[in-house]
């Protein structure tokens, strides 16, 4: 599956192209992605082992139509119980699990659905992913924000009406370093009532950091919990290293964050797995650190600049709202994210069953925020995007249809204490 | 006439609207239906800039009492208090700690700091606790001004749960014993206050109803029967342990 995704830019050197086609076709060459990388910090966790034990001894075609009805019928969601809604036998009983999960997702949210906005920052990075827009070696406009073109972006947003925002970057630590991102949580508590980041991973020390500038959540995704499959999709740089990644949340609730999310992103690898170990990895945080706030996303591959191929493959709608309904069962206290890579019609309906929060006046890009908001061209460079979004609706447009739903659109309900 | 004093402030009305799932809708059931006089709200929800911001929809005749959800410790809880009284949400606090995001259960331990600190600078103290009575009075010798017991996990509609150690507060406990979370129906309502519960805060309930106003004058009537019942003083039936015909003390003489 992964070399259908592989697609040479002209714009490459000779060298650049030698070196990419011996990474894509030379495992020997490529690092060991279980090794940690000079400054990475190891720290002593149980979680990890946990987790993938649950998923190595995950045979979802065991499970029969008989488990996933007991599996509805308990009044608690059992690891075991929650395998079986993972599995295709659960299939048929979409409708049910539907409705226990939104029973579920009305007892511990209520109606509500909260709206917050990703804005990018900078799209360098120093990875080859090989189905994401930002890569390396995809010839991309690259662009990092200075302090005032981010202040710029944010007074736009937050003139629209919006309160919460998750600043991201590509993964650079050359070009946007730990500093640079200090520097726009700090901006961007001037302008937001809750910061949110999806960077690379850091070390403990540097979340700290991160967390005093502002920043009370963090988001990583691990991609795939499929060790040899993510070595062959994430071939070159920091993020090879698949051990360091997946302790990132802890290290960030070691330094104090409030919160974190997790996800992988659905049909990179077998997709009932990545859901269980996605969940695991919740769950087993959950239970070592039982003050934070956790939250799951749910994004499906979606296709990039210079490569239409990559696409959610196996992942239907159907399999993502049985996945969507099983995690809300299972883990009904946590929030769970519909990004706008899905349609407005799919976000419309999953925010009435288990989603509690989308994003809205949604960019990918950089630095685009005035012409795509107030519809003006400023005439500047901007960045390019990291993946076609699908759902372009605005902040206002959203806020009125969650309300005409009968939902209730919800822009701020956090307090940094 | 039989009122509930909560600090300085008497109230007719023995149903709190509880915090979490709000809707306009869902306020003028509470105050038009349920007859509530005080509304609980979340102070970090009403920290918005948002058109539609809670504090705009509640009458200005009721009594608002902010609570801290979203504190982990007893100092998180006192600056989220400070932090209402600067808000403009008065001096009634409900003080909510958590360090379980997942059973959302309070912190005795902190709780008890919280109210020390907070009933000195002059709040009206209500407590949300898991009910030990050992707690309950260390919260009564903290300055509270009501103990807040939950009847069953937040959101569980599952009703008293822990009736036996509810009972014990109520027995025990001189300040008003509100029961909050985990009640689900109007007769889990009229139960509690049967057995001499001062007030009955829900949200779920009602906000998940079919239909909301209707629930709401159910609850309001549920209620009054239940502490009509209290102060009637419970017939026989309901009274613990069996009576017999014949007099167990017959055989004294003198």
């Amino acid at each position: 599956m992964e070399n259908q995704f592989f697609v040479d830019s002209e714009h490459l050197s000779k060298e650049a192209l030698e070196k990419k086609h011996q990474l894509e076709n030379d495992p020997s060459c490529r690092s060991n992605p279980m090794e940690y990388m000079p400054g990475m910090e190891k720290i002593d966790s149980d979680v990890c082992d946990k987790v993938m034990n649950e998923v190595k001894s995950f045979d979802y075609i065991k499970y029969t139509a008989k488990d996933v009805r007991a599996a509805l019928q308990h009044e608690s969601c059992s690891v075991e119980d929650f395998k079986a809604l993972l599995s295709p036998a659960a299939e048929p009983f979409l409708e049910e699990m539907a409705s226990r999960a939104r029973l579920e997702t009305g007892k511990h949210f209520g109606n509500t659905v909260y709206i917050f906005t990703p804005l990018y920052i900078a799209n360098y990075c120093e990875n080859y992913c090989v189905y994401c827009g930002f890569n390396r070696y995809n010839h991309i406009s690259r662009m990092k924000l200075t302090l005032e073109q981010i202040e710029e972006e944010m007074k736009v947003i937050a003139k629209s009406g919006m309160e919460e925002i998750l600043i991201l970057t590509g993964e650079s630590r050359a070009q946007s370093d730990v500093s640079y991102i200090g520097e726009a949580c700090r901006m961007a508590r001037k302008y937001f009532r809750m910061v949110g980041l999806e960077i690379y991973p850091v070390n403990t020390e540097d979340y700290r950091y991160l967390h005093e500038c502002g920043a009370d959540y963090v988001t990583v995704f691990q991609e795939t919990y499929d060790i040899e499959k993510y070595e062959k999709l994430h071939l070159a740089g920091h993020k090879r290293v698949w051990p360091y990644r997946f302790d990132a949340q802890e290290r960030a609730l070691m330094a104090g964050m409030r919160g974190v999310a997790f996800s992988a992103l659905l049909g990179l690898s077998d997709f009932r797995k990545d859901a269980l170990a996605s969940a695991m990895h919740v769950y087993h945080l959950q239970r070592k650190y039982p003050h934070a706030e956790m939250s799951l996303s749910c994004p499906r591959l979606r296709p990039i600049i210079n490569n239409d191929k990559i696409n959610p493959l196996d992942v239907h709608e159907k399999q993502l709202c049985q996945i969507l309904c099983a995690y809300r069962i299972f883990l009904p206290f946590v929030g769970i994210t519909v990004s706008s890579r899905e349609s407005a019609e799919f976000r419309n309906g999953i925010v009435k069953i288990a989603a509690t929060k989308v994003s809205a006046g949604v960019s990918t890009g950089i630095g685009d925020h005035e012409s795509k908001y107030e519809g003006k061209d400023s005439g500047d460079k901007t960045g390019d995007e990291q993946f076609e979004i699908n759902d372009n609706r605005s902040l206002k447009k959203m806020y009125g249809d969650i309300s005409e739903e009968g939902l209730q659109p919800v822009l701020n309900d956090y307090l940094y204490v | 006439m039989d009122k509930l004093t909560l600090g300085n402030k008497e109230f007719e009305s023995r149903f709190i609207l509880g915090s979490g799932k709000y809707s306009l809708k869902l306020i003028e059931a509470a105050v038009k239906d349920a007859g509530a006089e005080i509304i609980t709200l979340a102070v970090r929800r009403a920290n918005t800039q948002e058109k539609e911001n809670i504090l705009d929809f509640v009458p200005k005749n009721v009594t608002l009492l902010p609570n801290t959800s979203g504190a982990r410790t007893a100092e998180e809880a006192v600056r989220i208090a400070k932090l209402s009284r600067e808000l403009g949400c008065g001096d009634f606090v409900k003080i909510e700690i958590m360090r379980d995001t997942k059973y959302l259960l309070p912190d005795n331990q902190e709780t008890i700091k919280a109210t020390e600190i907070l009933a000195n600078e002059g709040f009206v103290v209500l407590p949300y606790m898991y009910p030990d009575l050992n707690v309950a009075r260390d919260l009564v010798n903290a300055g509270a001004a009501a103990v807040m017991p939950l009847g069953a996990p937040i959101g569980s509609n599952k009703g008293l749960a822990t009736k036996e150690f509810i009972q014990i507060l109520i027995d025990e406990i001189e300040l008003p014993v509100i029961v909050d979370a985990g009640v689900g129906k109007p007769s889990q309502a009229c139960e509690a206050m049967e057995m001499g519960a001062a007030a009955i805060m829900a949200n779920t309930a009602l906000a998940t109803a079919g239909d909301l106003p209707l629930m709401a004058k159910a609850f309001r009537q549920a209620i009054e029967a239940g502490r009509k019942a209290y102060l009637a003083g419970l017939g026989r039936v309901l009274t613990r342990g069996a009576s017999s015909s014949d007099p167990l003390t017959g055989f004294l003489r003198d």
